[in-house]
């Protein structure tokens, strides 16, 4: 196994952990902030992607696209937050998970109604396509190399508006205290639509994102909501830097252990039991991992709360 | 005179036999993320069963939505209070474990139109149990005798880890006579294959075969595509279907898949067959879509025969399989699987669709390998 494709393999742990990161942030934000078990949360990335291939289809362009994936995915989020999602911030969270399961539905069925059964098409702009060679004699694609950076900076962006803004200072209020702030003259109703929106677009973000490398096609936010769960209890409910670092976790344990695990088994055993057992044990790996964070640390890497 | 008023009786009480109303249920997934599959399968059975105009066929179709308890429920339903007499149309091979053993044991027809795992073919084969579609290693046979044809050497093999998966790198092997440069099981449902494409990549292999149905398919070409690894790519027919080929592109142009059915199969039922589809729903039919249609025909030409109620006879009707399959010649192997050719197609684009043609034939009418495992 030679040290070019394990580098090749770190690379797509690494965007695999980016992409989480849209999910979760939006997830353990809403979480945080509003005390709020969201399922729905993967009906938005299936919002994005959708919304981010239709448009792609009509004018052909990927820019207008992913303005179209933010808009449609914040949108469908301000709405739900204020139909739906507002009259459950008091209930407990089974109340939530029954009431944001049922959204789940809606929106897959209506997905179906609007679009039809059959999967979208989507693909890679034209500039983004095809591998580059990176340094040491690496072929990676371009968009995926694309993908990574722009994980990156949208990463860095939450954490400026979060630390450095007053719209952060009020959602980090808000996550210790909502009747202090709400005491203090903070419209608590329109903030908590607002991190709900923002959560939402992340979410339409990422599907369109990884729409144009996957299938657009009904029900693929629910395989990424779980793994978005798992990152944020890994990285503590409501902390965004925990979030972020939670998904590269997740992203590199997944890809690595995916791919090394029937290596290793190889060494003392056939190939064929080894490559189909070194893959079942490989996608128990995340769960694993999570089980070991949580003996660790119960409230997760970051988290304030117990 | 005796005799001639006992054989008229005779006659009389078949002719009322054979015009008894015939109950079909038809299971399958018709909402969720593999609803066109299930969608195309009814369409195509539907089609035969319209254009047959009959009075005395009545279908009741429900939507499994691919779970197997919802169609375990919804066929004691079909069975106990809507009293059908044959079930056809599950899609998927682990609700047709869960429902077809239970339903020949209550001397129910189950007319496959799609999933034939190999516990079915093999030990666990039934003299009401009817294979319409293929039995599933077949397609992945198809494409390992194709690829030893093709005189490919060192061939990377990849499918998700489940009794499917196993079973079509099993069924691959079993007719490919290279070695292997690798042998990957991925996650079901996986939609990431980077991981997979740069073990392929280092792996010197000279093809791939791989098994991705639906989604899984749809990720995996796309990426492939845009990695750079320019091996030949080789699968069975679901990864290119007609409905999935829309949403892959380009990236799917030119890669070799094993059928047993194409829009381009040179025979009078075949092309009726698409003509009429199009003409009703608008688009080109999938392979599902015509082991619908052909099921169809098949429970007709057996209705003509014999009464539904009588097992014996109405088993030896379908058996006998005297119908104008889509896919030409077609007959029963003993343990009521088919006996086909396989077909190596190529992808290709038809003005703005994607679409498969034939380039060859991968094996000649091929049965499965279970058929002596059946004591029926």
């Amino acid at each position: 196994m030679s040290t070019i494709l394990i580098l090749e393999q770190v690379l797509n742990g690494l965007q695999f952990g980016v992409m989480l990161f849209l999910m979760a942030a939006g997830l353990t934000l809403i979480f945080g902030v509003m005390g709020l078990i969201n399922l729905a949360h993967g009906s938005l990335y299936m919002v994005g992607a959708f919304a981010a291939a239709a448009v792609a289809g009509l004018t052909g362009s990927f820019v207008l696209a992913l303005i179209a994936a933010l808009a449609a995915a914040a949108l469908a989020g301000a709405v739900i937050e204020i139909a739906v999602i507002r009259r459950l911030y008091n209930s407990d969270h089974l109340d939530q998970v029954l009431a944001t399961f049922a959204l789940i539905l809606i929106f897959s069925e209506g997905t179906r109604w609007v679009f039809g059964s059959f999967p979208l098409f989507l693909d890679i702009p034209a500039a983004l396509s095809g591998p580059v060679t990176l340094p040491g004699g690496i072929q990676y694609p371009l968009y995926r190399l694309t993908l990574i950076g722009a994980g990156l900076l949208v990463a860095l962006g939450l954490w400026l508006l979060i630390e450095r803004t007053r719209i952060g200072i009020q959602i980090r209020a808000g996550e210790n205290d909502r009747e202090m702030i709400a005491a203090l003259g903070v419209d608590i109703s329109k903030l908590y639509t607002l991190v709900f929106a923002l959560g939402a677009a992340l979410a339409g973000l990422a599907g369109a994102l990884v729409g144009a490398i996957q299938s657009v096609q009904v029900g693929m936010g629910e395989p990424v909501l779980i793994l978005a769960f798992v990152v944020i209890v890994i990285g503590g409910i409501g902390s965004i830097k925990g979030a972020f670092v939670g998904a590269l976790l997740v992203g590199l344990t997944d890809t690595l252990v995916g791919i090394f695990l029937p290596e290793v088994l190889k060494l003392f055993m056939d190939a064929a039991p080894a490559t189909s057992a070194g893959s079942s044990i490989a996608s128990m790996s995340i769960y694993i991992l999570m089980s070991l964070v949580l003996i660790w640390r119960p409230s997760g890497l970051f988290g304030a709360r117990s | 005179m005796k005799k001639f008023l006992m054989a008229s009786a005779a006659t009389a009480l078949l002719a009322s036999a054979a015009a008894a109303d015939v109950k079909v249920g038809m299971i399958t997934t018709l909402s969720g993320g593999g609803a066109s599959l299930g969608i195309d399968t009814r369409d195509g059975f539907m089609l035969a069963i319209e254009a047959a105009g009959r009075s005395d066929i009545e279908v009741v179709i429900e939507d499994d939505q691919q779970k197997p308890d919802i169609a375990v429920q919804l066929a004691d339903k079909m069975i106990q209070s809507e009293k059908v007499d044959v079930l056809t149309g599950i899609v998927w091979s682990n609700l047709a474990m869960a429902v077809v053993p239970a339903a020949t044991a209550q001397g129910l027809f189950y007319l496959s139109t799609n999933a034939a795992p190999a516990q079915l073919a093999g030990a666990g084969c039934n003299a009401n149990y009817f294979a319409i579609s293929y039995q599933n290693d077949n397609l992945h046979e198809g494409a390992g005798a194709y690829v030893a044809q093709a005189g490919y050497k060192n061939t990377f093999i990849l499918a998700p880890n489940y009794p499917a998966g196993h079973d079509s790198l099993n069924g691959f092997k079993r007719f490919y006579t290279g070695d292997l440069a690798g042998e990957v099981y991925t996650q079901l449902g996986q939609t990431d294959y980077a991981a997979e494409i740069a073990q392929i990549r280092a792996s010197g292999a000279d093809s791939v075969f791989f098994f991705l149905p639906g989604g899984m398919g749809i990720s995996f070409l796309k990426q492939y595509a845009d990695s750079g690894v320019d091996l030949p790519l080789v699968g069975p027919a679901f990864s290119f279907d007609q409905n999935i080929l829309q949403a892959v592109g380009d990236a799917a142009v030119g890669v070799k898949n094993s059928s047993t059915w194409s829009k381009d199969l040179d025979n009078a039922a075949n092309a009726a067959f698409v003509a009429a589809y199009q003409e009703k729903y608008g688009r080109l039919p999938s392979i599902y879509a015509a082991q619908g249609y052909d099921t169809a025909n098949l429970l007709l030409s057996a209705i003509d025969k014999a009464d539904v109620n009588d097992d014996a006879a109405f088993g030896a009707a379908l058996k006998a399989a005297d119908f104008a399959s889509v896919r030409g010649e077609f007959s029963f192997a003993a343990n009521n699987h088919p006996i086909q050719n396989v077909y190596v197609r190529e992808v290709i684009k038809e003005g703005e669709i994607f679409t498969n043609k034939i380039v060859g034939t991968a094996l000649e009418d091929h049965a499965n390998a279970y058929v002596d495992e059946c004591k029926m």
